[in-house]
């Protein structure tokens, strides 16, 4: 499988063709064209059966986080009173933070079973593995695109002016990206050798999700400090790769006044740490799937 | 390269010179090369699917079942080369297709492909029943290596060829299995590749679109495509393949011409069966039938037989009282329970004698092989004189055959025909 052309004109049927060995599958082998055209055609089929049949369709994806969204902001404005006045723009932040965090959570828990549930395509046909699970982070990517547009509207629509720094979101998204695929990846590959993942990581999910400031900010605890080491709650919280992402989609998107990542850690250079968390996460989750790549379709 | 010599269903019977020729020119070049290939499955005993087992057991060693699914195979398969792959259930086949798919690892020993291989070949993988034919279509042929405009394009192809053109907006859920094959084969032979895989797909459908579909298979034959197919019908296997491979158990048994392959297939499915003990057996006042066969012209008995070879029905009856003119009979039946033919001994007013308790005879039946490729039972029985249908010994089914050849017209019989056209 190597390097030999899987795809496009048909080679000169003239000359012999060039004999090459057959390997197991792997993750990514038969070339980058096949794995993106099999990775979009899986994320764009899921797309379309998501909503089949729903009178309102895609609609369904959007009213989910904001009803979400409408429950916390009434309970955290009105009865917890956490954002309100302490916090400006607290209802864009709340609504920001939740789409982001929406898109870690749906890759991550739905690349989980996503080989398992795979397993009529991985037993029958030769294809890059890793598209599978790549899949699920593009079919959560459209979603969140959709999601963002509702987002900027928000925005838009409560007196925040577009500024050149909104740009920064790209990177910002590209970051988020490549953290869920990461542990996309690495829980897929586990998943089919134990089953026990799916439970264990909706507990952490959960956990991440408190362990993230999405409901509040980094600032409303900064004063707080862990004991022993010197370290206050908000450098975890933005040492969360989680955390860091949506503190500086704050600042990018809402309010120029607000701490950056960099602030919150202390210096620019601490943020090599949720960095490199995002790095050595995708790696990790790269390292280990290709391992285990050749033997998925026996293992199913 | 498709595209122009498939424009619809007649196309397919035009020859493309260029291809034939630049096939026929070559030298006969390895197209895939299977050296000592080895696959062992583990089955664990124990499955250690959860991690708190893992944990509260770790000192536990686990235990396999070792299923060695394929032994040491070493195989040429030539280019533009037909070959097929045939064995029972678990003989190891599949996977030996999968192996060479890349889709499971080897143990041991080494594949090599030339050329762009298919990525193996099942009918329908990917479709799903919820979406419509046309997205369908699209899925199956970019699971199948094409890419999104390259299965586009062919769309048309697809359609024309499955004849479904009214019905492409309809759901998969609501095609009938037929119309769903039709299309999962329209779209499979749309596969760009030098080396196709298939696994138990030829011929689908009605009698009408099976004969397309072995139009197709000649077209890409002709194209001078490497094919390696798996299947359990020695019809097909015997009207496609050049050369031909029997596995058991994970063993090659045979490698050869598919028609002597066919009856090693046929010898191993049905071989047992022939010295069966009795089933259904009534016998009155002692008279027995001890043994049941069938034997080809030289008098040996035989379990398998070529179409046209000339085969006799034979059984051996044991006398417990003294008969006059008892009638020897066979029943001949499919394996679908529809007789054949019934032959007696009294058929033309023939004398049988008289036999007395303790003696033994051998009846023969001789007759022309016309039959169908197909599996046949023989009944036979002893009656007395004149009543014929109170059978004093019938073993139900006692003998087996399987009668294999190259011609299935779609009767039970294939009576040789002679053909004249009278212009008016």
């Amino acid at each position: 499988m190597s390097a030999a052309p899987e795809l496009g004109l048909p080679a000169p049927r003239r000359s012999t063709p060039v004999s090459h060995r057959v390997y197991a599958p792997s993750a990514l082998g038969g070339g980058l064209h096949r794995f993106w055209s099999l990775t979009f055609m899986l994320a764009r089929t899921e797309f379309k059966l998501r909503f089949f049949g729903s009178v309102f369709g895609y609609l369904w994806t959007l009213v989910r986080p904001l009803l979400f969204f409408g429950v916390l902001l009434l309970v955290f404005t009105q009865v917890f009173h956490v954002g309100s006045n302490k916090v400006p723009h607290y209802p864009e932040y709340l609504l920001t933070s939740i789409i982001l965090f929406t898109y870690f959570q749906e890759t991550t828990s739905g690349s989980v079973a996503s080989l398992v549930g795979r397993e009529n395509l991985l037993r029958r046909v030769r294809f890059p593995r890793l598209a599978i699970p790549m899949s699920v982070a593009l079919f959560s990517f459209f979603n969140l695109c959709m999601n963002l547009i509702v987002v900027f509207i928000f925005i838009l629509a409560s007196g925040v002016k577009p500024r050149l720094s909104w740009l920064e979101l790209i990177p910002l998204i590209a970051l988020l990206i490549t953290l869920s695929a990461g542990v996309g990846m690495l829980l897929s590959a586990l998943y089919v050798r134990f089953r026990d993942i799916q439970p264990i990581w909706e507990v952490i999910a959960q956990l991440l999700w408190y362990g993230s400031p999405i409901i509040y900010t980094v600032q409303s605890v900064q004063d707080k400090h862990l004991p022993l080491t010197g370290l206050s709650f908000a450098h975890m919280l933005v040492i969360n790769p989680i955390g860091a992402i949506v503190t500086q989609a704050r600042k990018a998107l809402l309010q120029p006044s607000a701490p950056s990542a960099a602030a919150t850690l202390g210096s620019e250079v601490r943020l090599l740490i949720p960095l490199g968390i995002v790095a050595g996460v995708f790696a990790l989750g790269l390292w280990y799937f290709n391992r285990e790549a050749p033997l998925i379709s026996e293992k199913l | 390269m498709l595209d122009a010599s498939f424009q619809g269903p007649l196309s397919t019977t035009v020859p493309r010179q260029e291809h034939a020729t630049a096939a026929a020119s070559r030298p006969a070049a390895s197209a895939i090369s299977i050296q000592g290939v080895n696959k062992t499955f583990r089955l664990p005993h124990q499955q250690y699917t959860t991690l708190k087992e893992r944990a509260l057991h770790p000192l536990r060693r686990t235990t396999y079942d070792e299923l060695h699914a394929v032994k040491n195979v070493s195989l040429e398969i030539a280019e533009g080369e037909f070959f097929g792959i045939v064995g029972r259930n678990g003989s190891g086949k599949s996977t030996l297709l999968k192996c060479i798919a890349g889709i499971y690892r080897v143990d041991t020993g080494a594949i090599s492909v030339a050329g762009r291989l298919s990525p193996f070949i099942e009918l329908g993988v990917g479709f799903n029943v919820d979406l419509n034919a046309r997205d369908n279509v699209i899925i199956n042929a970019i699971m199948l290596g094409l890419t999104r405009k390259q299965a586009q394009e062919r769309f048309e192809h697809v359609v024309a060829f499955a004849e479904l053109q009214d019905f492409m907006d309809l759901r998969l859920k609501n095609y009938s299995s037929g119309m769903l094959v039709r299309l999962a084969f329209a779209t499979a032979i749309q596969v760009e590749a030098e080396v196709l895989l298939i696994d138990e797909v030829l011929a689908v459908g009605d009698a009408a679109f099976q004969q397309k579909c072995f139009e197709e298979f000649f077209r890409l034959k002709r194209e001078g495509r490497t094919i390696v197919f798996v299947s359990h019908d020695m019809y097909s296997l015997e009207r496609f393949c050049d050369r031909a491979m029997l596995m058991d158990h994970g063993d090659v048994i045979q490698i050869g011409d598919p028609h002597t392959v066919a009856r090693a297939y046929n010898e191993l499915n049905f071989g047992q069966l022939a010295h069966d003990a009795p089933q259904e057996s009534h016998s009155h006042s002692g008279t027995a039938i001890a043994d049941a066969w069938f034997e080809n012209e030289r008098g040996e008995r035989i379990t398998n037989i070529s179409q046209e070879q000339g085969m006799r029905m034979c059984f051996e009856a044991r006398f417990g009282e003294a008969l006059e003119e008892p009638v020897f009979a066979v029943t001949l039946r499919t394996d679908l329970g529809h007789t054949i033919l019934v032959a007696r001994s009294d058929q033309h007013g023939r004398s049988s004698g008289s036999f007395n308790p303790g003696e033994s005879v051998v009846a023969r039946f001789g007759v022309p092989n016309w039959l169908t490729p197909s599996r046949y039972l023989l009944t036979p029985s002893v009656a007395r004189a004149g009543t014929g249908d109170s059978a004093v010994a019938l073993v139900e089914d006692m003998a087996s055959v399987m009668v294999h050849g190259p011609t299935s017209s779609g009767g039970i019989l294939e009576l040789p025909v002679d053909v004249t056209l009278e212009r008016l």
